[in-house]
């Protein structure tokens, strides 16, 4: 099975790969072309074709020009939104787990085990258990309907993963570097900065990956805490198709689609390798 | 006695000093942890709280036992909420096992381009389920779709019209959704297929197996720990689905596609029946521990056993 010799079952495997390619592939390339085609052509034949003529100005109307409820500023203000929640929260959250995860795996306090192990279970909880309680906090805090309770929640949230990213990784850092260390008079903080920051990269990068791309894709919480000109970009999406599915505007909802798709697409391209090792990461718990 | 009186504040000083110049290290380490562990174990018992009292439009406190639990399990919404999980919970994990096992494989084969077909199996995962939804509500919807294109094509009988058969509603949201997350499944297949110990099938093609006997009898017998780990992840997954549905079929046609999830919401944010939808919520965490704790009982027992051996 893994020779080169047996030309005919080599053929049907790479028949086989390229349907499944194709399949996985089909989706994107139909919105990508349907956001070059004008709504009229989209309009009188399918979602599925090849544009007649290229329109452009499709991305020009979905980034600044289409209307949801009463504004018409397209999806820019929306993204805008997304960028102010998902780059502070994945910062925040991947800061402050990093240093989690270097308190539990090497520092050692009392305690250590139990917090940690009651953080993981972040990872489990459904989002529905803890809807009420946060727009409960959010109103006494004054901080509905604004992106800095997204951030606040996001950062909280994430810290549980994030810790467990980092614990698992620093945990492999033999423990004689850091005894060393102390030895040597080294303190908290120093050592974080010296010893174990430096080595970090890897993980860094897989942390700041995964909370960003499940920060940006979220949605839930997007469409509950925040309302009209305050909204996430998943939930403005929902909320323009649910605007415009009287006068349909395919091409320019499908630029809509795309451009809100782009940051997290580009990341995937860009770190890839990083991106499936968040993956396994987070599934192997 | 001054002696002791000056010794006394001696030996406790340095120890109040320590803590004092220790102090940023400690509230470092402890109260992003505490916030984090504090939010989950006290949001976890406030929503416990609210399912027990009779709270509508506001929280209020009152008790009123198991009436908003009795209220939602026999509410149709529920019914068909839980009826619809069980069928899109196991449809989806068996079929996306199946891909991405059969992905796995296929890419396992020494094959040319494997880094750009894996890119291509994986990279519906960094795309959001809102996105995801749309975009198969677009390709499923029946006056714009593949439906549409194949009667343009002259074809004109053709039906494939799920998205609005309130029967076949609900396998839209299992093609999306195995689009969407089968790459996973196939990611942790073939890390498992190449720790396959290569003397093991070495010894199978000497005694004369071909390929597939090889892999039935020799390689997928050691996968099961990875299925078992993906058929949870998907599961997790599955239980607490809500933006894809939201964005696929908003829980329609009429309400044939409700999940839970959607229920929850609807109850909390739409009919303003917080008890309800706090029970509602804490329903969907118990069917999430029927999944889980079986999974951790398992998980227990592997690590005794590796620790052991």
């Amino acid at each position: 099975m893994r020779d080169r010799t047996f030309a005919p079952s080599r053929i049907l495997i790479y028949l086989l790969v390229s349907l499944f390619a194709a399949a996985y592939l089909a989706p994107l390339a139909v919105v990508v072309l349907n956001s070059l085609r004008t709504n009229q052509e989209i309009a009188q034949a399918s979602m599925i074709g090849w544009p007649k003529q290229w329109a452009w100005s499709n991305y020009l109307a979905a980034w600044s020009g289409f209307c949801v409820a009463e504004t018409c500023a397209g999806i820019r203000p929306y993204m805008l939104n997304s960028a102010l929640v998902t780059i502070p929260a994945t910062i925040f959250s991947t800061m402050l787990g990093a240093i989690a995860g270097y308190a539990v795996s090497l520092w050692r306090f009392r305690g250590d085990n139990w917090i940690y192990g009651i953080v993981t279970l972040g990872l489990f909880l459904p989002q529905q258990m803890r809807l009420l309680p946060w727009t409960i906090v959010l109103r006494d805090t004054g901080l509905i309907n604004t992106l800095t309770g997204l951030v606040l929640i996001h950062t909280i949230q994430g810290l549980s993963f994030t810790t467990l990213f980092c614990r698992n990784y620093y945990i492999a850092i033999p423990h004689e570097l850091i005894r060393a260390a102390r030895i040597d008079g080294a303190g908290f903080f120093r050592i974080f900065w010296r010893i174990i920051l430096p080595l970090s990269a890897p993980i860094l990068i897989v942390t700041v990956i995964w909370q960003f791309t499940h920060i940006w894709n979220e949605f839930l919480y997007g469409v509950t805490f925040t309302t009209g000109q305050q909204q996430p970009v998943t939930a403005a999406l929902i909320a323009l198709s649910a605007a415009i599915a009287d006068i349909p505007q395919h091409g320019v909802q499908s630029a809509a689609v795309i451009i809100a798709a782009l940051p997290t697409l580009l990341i995937y391209l860009l770190g890839g390798r990083y991106f499936v090792r968040g993956l396994t990461a987070g599934a192997v718990k | 006695m001054t002696g002791t009186g000056a010794a006394a504040p001696r030996t406790g000083w340095p120890a109040i000093s320590g803590v004092v110049r220790r102090l940023p290290e400690y509230l470092t380490i402890w109260v992003p942890l505490l916030l984090s562990a504090a939010h989950l174990v006290s949001f976890s018992l406030w929503t416990i709280w609210i399912s027990f009292t009779p709270s509508t439009l506001v929280p209020v406190s009152g008790w009123v036992g198991l009436r908003n639990y009795t209220a939602v399990l026999a509410s149709r919404n529920w019914k068909i909420a839980f009826d619809n999980l069980l069928l899109f919970g196991s449809a989806f994990v068996l079929l996306s096992l199946v891909t991405g096992l059969i992905l796995a494989i296929l890419l396992d084969q020494r094959i040319r381009g494997e880094n750009v077909l894996r890119s291509i199996f994986l990279y519906p995962l960094a795309v959001s389920f809102v996105v995801t939804g749309t975009v198969w509500s677009w390709l499923l919807n029946p006056g714009l779709g593949i439906q549409k294109l194949v009667h343009d094509l002259g074809w004109t009988s053709f039906r494939f019209d799920w998205l609005v058969d309130r029967d076949m509603a609900i396998w839209t949201i299992v093609i999306a959704a195995i689009w969407q997350s089968s790459g996973f499944a196939m990611a942790l297949f073939l890390a498992g297929l190449r720790s396959v110990d290569a003397d093991i099938i070495k010894a199978a093609q000497i005694d004369g197996a071909g390929p597939i006997r090889t892999y039935w009898h020799v390689i997928l017998p050691t996968l099961w720990p990875i299925t078992i780990t993906v058929v949870v992840v998907q599961l997790q997954f599955a239980i607490s689905a809500f933006d894809l549905v939201r964005a696929l079929t908003n829980g329609g046609p009429g309400i044939a596609t409700q999940l839970p999830a959607l229920v929850v919401y609807d109850l909390m944010f739409q009919r303003s029946q917080l008890g309800r939808g706090a029970a509602a919520a804490v329903l969907m965490l118990l069917i999430l521990l029927a999944v889980l704790l079986p999974y951790a009982a398992w998980r227990y027992v592997q690590r005794r056993r590796a620790t052991h051996a």
